[in-house]
């Protein structure tokens, strides 16, 4: 009982000398805590050095998200280059997990360090398409999907990605 | 005593005490985040003060609602009984010497009479709102303010021995002579505290209301202004229970007598007594910030099988010394 | 003349708040009424000159036997159906004779004090003359209510044990 009476005791003496600490708060409004550049928050797409987009609509974004706040549909321009015909986002759903980020194998699907999302109608949180889309690069500059890629896109035929050795003539009996 | 200033007095207590316990609520969250290494609501205003005034208006702006299946009656009556029983409390705090409402020869009596009364508040709440929880939170203020008011009333009858008087002026008169009943009353004034927080159902003995276990106990059913009164009547006993233990074991108006005559000349009493009433009131808040909340049946038995005799040893102690030495 | 009118007040409160306690059909609405009678009566202890008896008046009966009495009726969780049960009870043939008996009593009472020459004395009795006066010549009645509670508080212990003992599944 003695001893039980004296650690309240002790917990009083302890807690009064708080009084003396900081506080542990950040002001957050005018005291922006500082976010790390690999932050999950927002979720932006993003575009390759030449200015295209980086997403080829494989949809595996979509099948990672755990709460399917993602939806896109896929479509091509003429010379076969896949793309997404709508991409939207319903951020009121998106828990920032950053599973579509991984799951991206072209690195378009970025998270960035921005949270502040807030909307007074909820029909703003859904972000389509020219919403997500920023002009730069991201976190991974240089890269471009079809650079990589043995796609035959325009400009650019098939063995001419880095890396990629020329297509086999299979009817050729050459070695 | 004129009667004017019989009545300056009667509406400075009234006013202070309002004012006194509204800066409370925004006082007793800001020490709190102090003590939790928090900054506390700083918003509003300069130091986030003007957080008194916004909760006064956001209570008296809410809806005032009675449930459909509560008695009416009982539910009405409830509220009212704690800020009126607390408020008729104050009548015989002595402020000064000359200072006070009314200097009844039964003034302790009073004191434990009206703090008795505020159990109703509860208890009616509890039974008028026709609610489990808020049936249950009753229940326990029930049991818990009859059994410390035992222990309430028992140990404030040493101070009674020794000055012979229930009246709180002579009380403090013979602390000026035989010093601050805190030490000769060590005991005495430990079983006043606890019981003074268990009447006032402060934090470590919440249990009427025990968020986590009875949703908010009794008033779990109260909104808007009425909510607002049993909180004002928990501030108010705050405030009348901290400047009871000045008056009663810290002497009051009177000034620490190691102080050099200088300052005991130059500080005005009343300054005493309010500094040593504030000095009370954020002990209670250090309280709520250090102390978890015993468990029911550990309340209970703390007080009978501890407090009681304890008070009663204190008592019998007190009483042979008078008698004999 | 003050006191005379907290007097009259005082009594009308208490008479009308008695006769509301008697006839309510619902328990806790009668308990609020009994509470303000006995309030009532405390005040016209005070005004007779017995502070110290008006003060253990709301200390006691007030402040601690009626609030077990509310307990207790929350402990029983008398809803519509003790409404009903009111309502069949307070027939007049059930209350009809004990009112008359009630009658004959003020009527008594009345008759004394009429008889008696020294009303309203006026004088102050003190804590002090009542503490002397109980522990002078009614130590007696006094020890007497002290062993009835002592026996009363054993016998509670008593019955409180066997179902203490029965929860741990202990036998006497």
């Amino acid at each position: 009982m003695l001893k039980a009476i004296l650690s309240q005791i002790i917990s009083l003496y302890r807690i009064c000398l708080h009084l003396f600490a900081k506080a542990d708060t950040v002001q957050y409004p005018e005291e922006m805590p500082y976010l790390a550049p690999r932050y999950r928050g927002r979720i932006v797409l993003t575009r390759d050095p030449d200015g295209n987009e980086r997403c080829v609509a494989c949809n595996l974004c979509a099948v990672a998200c755990p709460v399917d706040c993602i939806a896109l549909q896929k479509t091509e321009d003429e010379h076969g280059r896949w793309y997404p015909e709508f991409f939207r986002i319903n951020f009121s759903r998106c828990i920032m997990c950053g599973m579509c980020e991984e799951a991206c194998p072209t690195y378009s699907i970025q998270l960035t360090p921005d949270f502040e999302m807030c909307e007074y109608d909820r029909q703003n949180m859904v972000y389509e398409k020219e919403h997500l889309l920023i002009s730069g690069q991201g976190k991974y500059p240089g890269y471009s999907f079809y650079n990589v890629a043995g796609k035959a896109i325009k400009d650019k035929d098939k063995g001419e990605a880095l890396n990629e050795a020329q297509p086999i003539d299979i009817k050729s009996l050459l070695p | 005593m004129e009667e004017l200033t019989i009545f300056l007095v009667i509406y400075g207590t009234l006013l202070g005490a309002f004012g006194a316990a509204a800066v409370l609520v925004w006082f007793e969250r800001r020490l709190l985040g102090f003590w939790q290494d928090r900054l506390g609501p700083n918003r509003v205003g300069p130091f986030g003060i003007g957080l008194a005034l916004a909760d006064v208006i956001k209570l008296l702006a809410k809806e005032d609602w009675v449930p459909p299946f509560s008695d009416r009656l009982v539910f009405i009556f409830a509220p009212t009984a704690v800020v009126i029983t607390m408020l008729l409390g104050f009548a015989v705090v002595p402020y000064t010497e000359h200072l006070f409402i009314a200097d009844l020869n039964i003034g302790l009596l009073f004191f434990l009479g009206m703090t008795s009364l505020a159990v109703y508040s509860v208890l009616l709440g509890g039974l008028g709102s026709h609610n489990k929880y808020a049936l249950l939170g009753g229940l326990r203020s029930a049991a818990q303010m009859v059994s410390y008011e035992v222990f309430m009333g028992l140990s404030l009858m040493g101070v009674v021995m020794i000055s012979g008087s229930f009246s709180l002026v002579d009380i403090v008169k013979t602390q000026a002579e035989n010093g601050w009943f805190v030490i000769s009353q060590f005991f005495g004034f430990i079983v006043f505290l606890m019981a003074g927080i268990a009447e006032s159902h402060r934090l470590p003995f919440d249990l009427p209301e025990a968020e986590h276990e009875l949703v908010a106990g009794f008033h779990t059913e109260y909104s808007g202004m009425k909510f607002g009164l049993f909180m004002l009547g928990e501030y108010l006993s705050l405030i009348l229970i901290s400047s009871m233990i000045t008056t009663i074991f810290f002497g009051g108006w009177l000034g620490p007598s190691f102080l050099p005559d200088l300052v005991l000349d130059f500080v005005p009493p009343i300054i005493w007594f309010f500094a040593k009433t504030g000095t009370c009131i954020c002990f209670f808040i250090l309280l709520r910030a250090a102390i978890p909340r015993p468990r029911y049946d550990q309340l209970m038995s703390f007080g009978w099988k501890l407090l009681l005799p304890l008070t009663l040893v204190n008592l019998l102690i007190t009483g042979a010394v008078l008698l004999w030495l | 003349m003050i006191q005379l009118g907290l007097f009259y007040m005082a009594a009308t409160i208490t008479v009308v708040a008695s006769l509301l306690a008697v006839t309510r059909y619902n328990a806790s609405h009668a308990l609020i009424y009994l509470i303000v009678s006995l309030l009532g009566s405390a005040i016209i202890f005070y005004v007779l000159g017995a502070p110290f008896a008006a003060v253990l008046e709301v200390l006691i009966y007030a402040g601690a036997i009626m609030v077990l009495f509310v307990f207790v009726i929350m402990m029983l969780n008398l809803g519509a159906a003790g409404v009903d049960n009111e309502h069949q009870w307070l027939q007049p043939r059930m209350w009809i004779i004990p009112s008359l008996l009630c009658l004959l009593l003020l009527a008594e009472i009345l008759f004394l004090l009429n008889t008696s020459s020294h009303a309203l004395s006026g004088t102050v009795v003190g804590p002090k003359v009542v503490g002397i006066e109980l522990f002078g010549p009614y130590v007696l009645a006094v020890e007497i209510a002290s062993m009835l509670l002592l026996a009363g508080l054993v016998g509670a212990y008593h019955l409180g044990r066997r179902y203490l003992l029965d929860m741990r599944g202990e036998s006497l």
